[in-house]
């Protein structure tokens, strides 16, 4: 929502500039000392149009995008001007005597919009400078992602696996180790994008053995970490067993904000799939005991990374090596 | 051991490659004795299906001898030495879907189901050598297989029953009866089959032993067409006839009851600028099927009327007559093969002698000649029916 007030002010000066250009874009053209030709209507009013279009999104949506949108703009309009001067400079030489006058009258016309333009990019400059920066700051708070899944066991007996915190590595991809530093405290090793590992304390803020589990990084830790599982019974169950869905919420603070959110998921590291595939895993361990292993995907729990896979066919005696070594 | 290997498009070839090793605790290793080729393996032969990956072991129909379990796997059920064939599905028999015996949409058996869910909106179960999308398990085409959850699927055969007689249990005979069993079939029911393939043959069979008053079978090779003959049903070329009038002829002007789709994604069609169409759509990637058996299948049904399908398709397809299934009130069943449901009563069916599964057999060959076998099984040349590869 355009709830910035620079940003409103810009979108309607867009609306108040682009209005007579495209309604009269023959006096707009003399008035910035331009002469009146077909070719330049056709470019004024192209200019007033976009003006409307910068307006719609500063109005609207208010994204720090549109303040560069104006900037371009900005700097195509200086560009436009420039050639305008420039033409302006050279017939002046070439008719001496007569039309010197209005020459004259209109160069500096064409020179005073240019000082006018000049100055609204630097205030537009200015605007979407700050407004990046504050969005920026924004998509630096928490990521939050959200997954669920429906587990053949009753709640407490999920509850119970997710409780021992430090079997979580066996089927989160990216964990690397947790290790319980005091009944409600532990530490966590994880391998970050790029190969980067990361460490953190954490501590346990809510437990109700079958219902729910909340965690935190301390304060002073290297990432900013926040999660929360929820075990529902699922639809059904009187008759015997009760299944239990797993509805997992976790927010952390992404070192480079959505930037870098971005470029993991270019690289094939898409944090939601992860949590997705995670429970996958956690189904899996709960349901059949373990991680389910192919030729293709050996590695369990490192399935998604490994496109292009191993074949389908059996591993090499030193593959099978690593695997079972790892 | 011995494997044959998916190379690239229309190219296998049989490799050396590592023996299979237990990787999970509920494994069993298995030495083939007998395993097939399937008219699926040839929508990954000619890269149809995506994920297909150079080396990959090909075969999901095989059967053979235990000879090494994992600790996990309950001697209660499964032993070295005990002779077993394989189903197709890779199921838990634990989660959600295996508990409502839907075992080809196991939730627990596909390593890479996040990439499945990615094309189908959900995933999909586990399947023994059928691309990366199913899991990436090497196939059946072997010497040797590692078979997953071994105490759960493989069936037993304790009785002197041939490898001929019950190979087929691990995907065509439950797949083309499970396309009979979609069609709740009554004893009034006219059913016809699009599909004179193995597949096909068995899910004519199927419609008859369910009781079905008469049985169909359409497709445009007379050797196929020969075949359903023999074994009783009524058959029409759609080469030589057109295929609405000869049912509604058969019918008395109402249209087969139950409609069973046993071709899939690569269809030929009597038309030709049809068949350029569609064949044309699939080559720039613009639909992934030729769909125009199950077209046929849902406008020739009678209004009413059950289309079950068990053909494959991977993809999306275009011109779907949604009109004429709609506002005929058609309804539309399908799914690959719950093969573990219906494997102990198919057995029964094979021990009275009331299904022959060795009628569709007409080639065996050794491992070593598989590539000759694609290539007769998918050019149709020298009457190929259906080949078994013997490791």
């Amino acid at each position: 929502m355009g709830d910035d007030k620079l940003t409103r002010m810009l979108g309607w000066a867009s609306i108040g500039l682009g209005a007579p250009l495209v309604l009269a874009p023959s006096r707009s053209a003399r008035a910035i000392g331009v002469d009146d030709g077909p070719q330049q209507r056709a470019v004024v009013a192209g200019v007033g149009t976009r003006e409307f279009v910068a307006a719609a999104g500063l109005l609207g949506q208010g994204s720090p995008a549109w303040l560069w949108t104006r900037v371009a703009g900005d700097l195509m309009d200086l560009r436009l001007l420039g050639t305008a001067l420039r033409n302006r400079a050279l017939t002046a030489r070439v008719v001496k005597a007569a039309l010197k006058q209005d020459h004259r009258a209109a160069l500096n016309r064409t020179i005073a919009a240019t000082g006018a333009v000049a100055a609204i990019t630097g205030l537009d400059l200015y605007a979407a400078i700050t407004r990046s920066r504050g969005s920026h700051r924004r998509s630096q708070g928490d990521v939050t992602l959200t997954a669920a899944v429906t587990v053949t066991q009753p709640p407490h007996e999920v509850y119970a696996r997710w409780r021992q915190l430090e079997s979580l590595p066996t089927f989160m991809a990216h964990l690397d180790d947790v290790t319980m530093t005091s009944p409600r405290t532990s530490h966590w090793r994880a391998t970050a994008p790029f190969s980067k590992t990361v460490e953190w304390d954490a501590q346990i803020t809510d437990d109700v053995p079958g219902e729910r589990l909340g965690w935190r990084s301390l304060d002073g830790s290297a990432i900013r970490t926040a999660g929360e599982v929820r075990f529902a019974p699922a639809p059904g169950g009187q008759n015997g067993a009760q299944d239990t869905e797993v509805h997992v919420k976790l927010s952390y603070a992404v070192p480079a904000g959505k930037l870098g959110t971005a470029i993991a998921r270019y690289f094939g590291e898409d944090p939601h799939q992860q949590l997705d595939d995670d429970l996958r895993r956690f189904k899996q361990v709960l349901e059949v005991g373990e991680v389910v292993r192919s030729e293709g995907a050996p590695w369990g729990k490192r399935a998604r990374q490994e496109f292009p896979q191993h074949p389908a066919r059996p591993l090499t005696t030193k593959e099978l090596a690593e695997v079972r070594s790892s | 051991m011995k494997a044959n290997c998916w190379v690239k498009p229309n190219t296998v070839s049989v490799e050396n490659v590592p023996d299979p090793a237990i990787l999970n605790r509920r494994d069993a290793i298995v030495k083939i004795t007998s395993t097939a080729i399937c008219g699926s393996d040839l929508h990954l032969l000619d890269g149809y299906v995506p994920t297909m990956q150079k080396g990959d072991i090909m075969g999901h129909e095989f059967m053979g001898e235990v000879v090494q379990v994992g600790d996990g796997v309950d001697k209660d059920k499964l032993r070295v030495g005990d002779r077993v064939v394989v189903p197709f599905p890779i199921a838990c028999g634990a989660c959600t879907a295996c508990r409502a015996e839907l075992y080809s949409l196991c939730e627990n058996s596909n390593p890479n189901a996040g990439l499945a869910e990615k094309f189908f909106g959900h995933p999909t179960a586990g399947i023994f050598g059928y691309s990366h999308l199913t899991g990436g398990f090497a196939g059946g085409q072997a010497e040797y297989a590692r078979v997953p959850f071994a105490d759960f699927g493989p069936l037993k055969v304790e009785s002197d029953l041939t490898d001929e007689q019950v190979l087929f249990l691990s995907d065509i005979l439950p797949t083309g009866y499970m396309g009979a069993d979609l069609c709740d079939i009554k004893p009034t029911d006219v059913v016809a089959v699009w599909g004179a393939g193995p597949v096909g043959q068995f899910a004519m069979d199927s419609a008859q032993v369910l009781g079905a008053d008469r049985v169909i079978a359409i497709d445009k090779e007379p050797y196929r067409l020969e075949m359903a003959e023999r074994a009783g049903h009524t058959t029409i070329n759609f080469e030589e006839a057109d295929v609405r009038s000869a049912l509604l002829e058969l019918t008395g002007g109402r249209g087969p009851d139950k409609c069973i789709e046993a071709v899939g994604m690569e269809a030929v069609h009597g038309s030709a600028p049809i068949h350029a169409y569609d064949r044309a759509k699939q080559a720039i990637r613009q639909e992934s099927e030729r769909p125009h058996a199950l077209r046929q299948a849902i406008t020739s049904c009678r209004s009413g009327g059950i289309v079950s399908v068990i053909g494959v398709f991977g993809g999306f397809l275009d011109k779907f007559p949604s009109g004429s299934w709609m506002n005929r009130s058609i309804t539309l069943r399908t799914g690959q093969a719950h093969v573990q449901r219906y494997m102990k009563p198919l057995l029964k069916r094979i021990e009275k002698g009331e299904i022959d599964p060795t009628r569709v057999i007409t080639h065996t060959l050794p491992l070593q000649r598989a590539p000759h076998g694609y290539d007769i099984f998918k050019h149709k040349k020298d009457n190929c029916e259906k080949v078994v590869l013997k490791a």
